[in-house]
């Protein structure tokens, strides 16, 4: 088993809110992060696979295919924008580093078709980041 | 679902290799300049992973601010710019970043209740690091 990791990076911009808290619950828990007009960051991604090493091509997986599914799932939908505003997962759920782990994640897994998914990991800042293994 | 948190924290601090076990010789043939009677420093950098189940509530795994605040208080205001051989889990231990990282990892278990605490990784220069999961545990 090899496992190959990918690197992309992407701008956007989020805060912090849950209509179920009250304003002053909302500002406690998040502090800085609920402030609606939000605040960005500098995004990084690590997308690891792993599978056998193929023997005609001596790939886990084809590079370029990856890349185009990065671009294509997660780079097209969530490079500059307003994460609460335009990625539906996130009209719902709060878009914290740990609920994108998982949205990228379950927006890849269908999508590999030789290579197993084995771990996303997305850094919000280089001091802060959040690994997610498609555990339940 | 289960997601994995790391954060990294800086600190400074110095310390000099040097065992009580030892001849002079054999201290020196072991530490090397590590072993410099006067200590030398480093900027250690701290990475905290914790996991546990992402609050749908809260989006998160454990909320920064609870984890900051205890690595601050519990082990930054501990080692940042203090010689490590002074401080009393070195009296009788080597400060080695081996043992450094297994007693960061120790406060942390004993003190953070907020979310499963997975390892610390502890780099003393950018060549070098050390790893704990605790005792026992393989690295994932």
């Amino acid at each position: 088993m090899v496992y190959l990791t990918r690197k992309a990076e992407f701008s956007a911009s989020h805060y912090y809110h849950n209509p179920s808290f009250t304003a002053e619950e909302n500002r406690r828990i998040f502090g800085k992060c609920n402030n609606p007009n939000g605040h960005g960051h500098n995004y990084t991604l690590e997308v690891t696979v792993k599978g056998e090493v193929d023997a005609r091509s001596g790939f886990v997986v084809d590079l370029k295919q990856l890349k185009e599914i990065m671009t294509r799932e997660v780079l097209d939908a969530m490079d500059h924008r307003f994460l609460n505003k335009e990625v539906p997962e996130f009209l719902t759920q709060i878009p914290t580093t740990e609920n994108l782990a998982i949205a990228i994640w379950q927006r890849l897994v269908p999508r590999l078709e030789k290579a197993q998914l084995h771990r996303v990991r997305v850094y919000e800042t280089p001091d802060l980041f959040v690994d997610f293994y498609g555990e339940p | 679902m289960k997601a994995h948190l790391s954060r990294r924290y800086l600190f400074s601090a110095s310390h000099r290799l040097h065992s009580e076990h030892m001849s002079a010789d054999e201290n020196r043939a072991t530490y090397g300049k590590c072993n410099n009677p006067h200590g030398h420093g480093h900027n250690y950098r701290l990475e905290v992973t914790v996991s546990g189940p992402v609050d749908q509530s809260t989006g998160m795994v454990c909320n920064l601010v609870d984890l900051d605040g205890f690595v601050e208080r519990e082990v930054l205001s501990r080692y940042d710019l203090e010689n490590l051989n002074t401080l009393r889990e070195f009296v009788n231990n080597v400060p080695t970043t081996e043992n450094l990282c297994v007693e960061i990892f120790e406060i942390l278990q004993r003190g953070f209740p907020h979310a499963h605490l997975e390892k610390v990784r502890l780099e003393e220069t950018m060549m070098n690091s050390f790893e704990y999961s605790g005792s026992g545990k393989p690295r994932k």
